[in-house]
């Protein structure tokens, strides 16, 4: 685990794994500290930005914090029903030398974890995807993905909470409201979530 | 009281003109930017002006053009820097009333970028996230100002301050921007040392998301040549090095995540300057030392 400076208010901690990741961000959200105003976890940080004066408070915590075991924390679990007809279907079938229906199998019967949300708001990046569906994504993006679109690329799994554009393969999409900013809790995922799909026919 | 809603209506908006607030910080792990006034000094400064709380929701105005139609009786204060205020075609010092029917025109500023008008009451419209701000990156937040929008305006809950002079914000032709270094500030060769030799010209391609600055490339050290940086957490401030070398400096609608390294941060107190700095201002980069106690905290043995 290493820290680096960021700015006056922030440090960014870096570990070696998504595993370490969620085992940093978990410690710091148990501690509950009322001077932490962001926890944003990403593949390989943890960034911790407090209100002025308050990293020492954040050091304590992290000098605490063993990377290597994830903190006992309650997680929410979330499902998502998704209509596996994207466009890339075929496209991960054979590329993963299997048919379409096994990838279905795969793709929703894995469990999943919420790693990180970025890119768009309520956009999480979900670990847990079945090696066959690891795969990279397309040479060109596309200039538009539909919102609720459900993708693979790389170790990772998502669904677009709306349009934007994007290079991940599509497999299926999804009715469920990713994010919605009116909403008292805006976005269906946050780091740590549990999350599985569920095939709709 | 009456029974009519307070309201304003939006009669011209100019280049650009946004409802902002102070923000809606803590949902950056959602992939929500912070959003809010780029200028906060001079929101929260109207805001005290017309007997708001300091973080009410007012107007982000680029380049002037703004003009308000008062259909409740108001106060008005215009900040940030120098900028001719109107009322019904008369020059006026703000903050000032208005009463029904009264027309509000904000001009363009004699230097800077952005004025902020706060009306007694705030703009009350639907908070998304805790907060009112317009944030052009994510879409959330209420649209930019169309010509014959009609806002909301809350009750007011504190009596103006009585002052009649402002001293505007002053908007330099050269900007000096103190940097801290880090998080990536190893990517580079000789970090300190490029930073303060560097000289750059503010872009015109610069917007809310951040602030692009052309002139001096700043170089990786060797051994981070074409590496790639897994995308991590950003702050406002944070200066990001992308794959050209020229440095952009992240304002309030920043993205969350970015994967170029960022080689340091500007730190809060120095980014309301940069809200105000018009393309083609020479900037330069002054590298801070870091305190001392928190380079033990951050450097352990």
């Amino acid at each position: 685990m290493r820290l680096r400076r960021c700015g006056t208010d922030a440090v960014l901690v870096e570990v070696d794994s998504l595993d370490e990741v969620e085992a940093v961000r978990a410690a710091v959200a148990a501690a509950a500290l009322p001077e932490v105003v962001e926890l944003v976890p990403a593949a390989r940080t943890v960034l911790v930005t407090t209100r002025p004066g308050g990293l020492a408070a954040v050091r304590r915590v992290l000098d605490a914090v063993d990377p290597a075991r994830r903190a006992p924390v309650a997680a929410r679990e979330v499902v998502i029903p998704v209509r596996y007809d994207g466009p890339d279907l075929e496209l991960v079938a054979s590329t993963a030398g299997v048919p379409v229906d096994e990838v279905v199998r795969l793709h929703s019967s894995a469990r999943y974890t919420v790693a990180f949300c970025g890119f768009a708001p309520g956009f999480g990046y979900l670990v847990g995807l079945p090696e066959p569906l690891r795969q990279p994504r397309l040479d060109s993006p596309r200039t538009k993905v539909p919102a609720g679109s459900v993708g693979v690329a790389g170790e990772y799994t998502a669904a677009y909470p709306r349009a934007t554009p994007g290079g991940w393969r599509l497999i299926g999409r999804t009715d469920a409201p990713l994010f919605d900013p009116r909403r008292a809790e805006p976005a269906l995922l946050a780091p740590g979530d549990r999350v599985r799909f569920e095939v709709v026919a | 009281m009456n029974a009519v809603a307070r309201s304003v209506t939006v009669l011209r908006t100019g280049p650009q003109a946004l409802v902002q607030d102070l923000g809606r910080p803590g949902h950056a792990h959602l992939g929500v930017p912070p959003s809010g006034a780029l200028d906060r000094p001079s929101l929260a400064l109207a805001n005290r002006l017309v007997g708001n709380p300091e973080g009410a929701a007012g107007l982000e105005v680029l380049l002037g053009g703004l003009v308000l139609r008062a259909n409740a009786s108001c106060t008005v204060a215009v900040t940030g820097p120098w900028a001719p205020v109107l009322v019904n075609g008369v020059h006026r010092d703000s903050p000032c009333h208005l009463a029904p029917g009264d027309e509000l025109a904000v001009g363009a500023p004699e230097a800077g970028l952005r004025c902020y008008v706060a009306l007694s009451g705030g703009v009350a419209v639907p908070a998304e996230l805790g907060s009112r701000a317009t944030d052009l990156l994510s879409g959330i937040g209420p649209d930019p100002l169309r010509d014959g929008d009609e806002l909301p305006l809350g009750d007011p809950v504190g009596p103006p301050v009585g002052v009649d002079v402002l001293v505007p914000a002053h908007v330099p032709d050269e900007l000096v921007v103190p940097v801290v270094l880090g998080p990536r500030d190893d990517w580079f060769d000789g970090a300190a040392r490029q930073l303060t030799a560097g000289r750059w010209v503010v872009s015109d391609r610069g917007n809310r998301v951040g602030l692009r600055l052309d002139g001096t490339a700043l170089r990786r050290a060797p051994e981070h040549l074409g590496r790639e940086l897994p995308s991590e957490g950003l702050v406002t401030g944070a200066v990001q090095v992308p794959a050209d070398g020229q440095p952009v400096v992240f304002l309030a609608d920043h993205p969350t995540t970015g994967g170029y390294p960022v080689i340091g941060v500007v730190p809060e107190p120095a980014l309301p300057a940069l809200a105000q700095v018009r393309p083609g201002t020479p900037l330069r980069l002054q590298v801070l030392p870091a305190p001392p106690e928190r380079a033990v905290d951050y450097y352990p043995a």
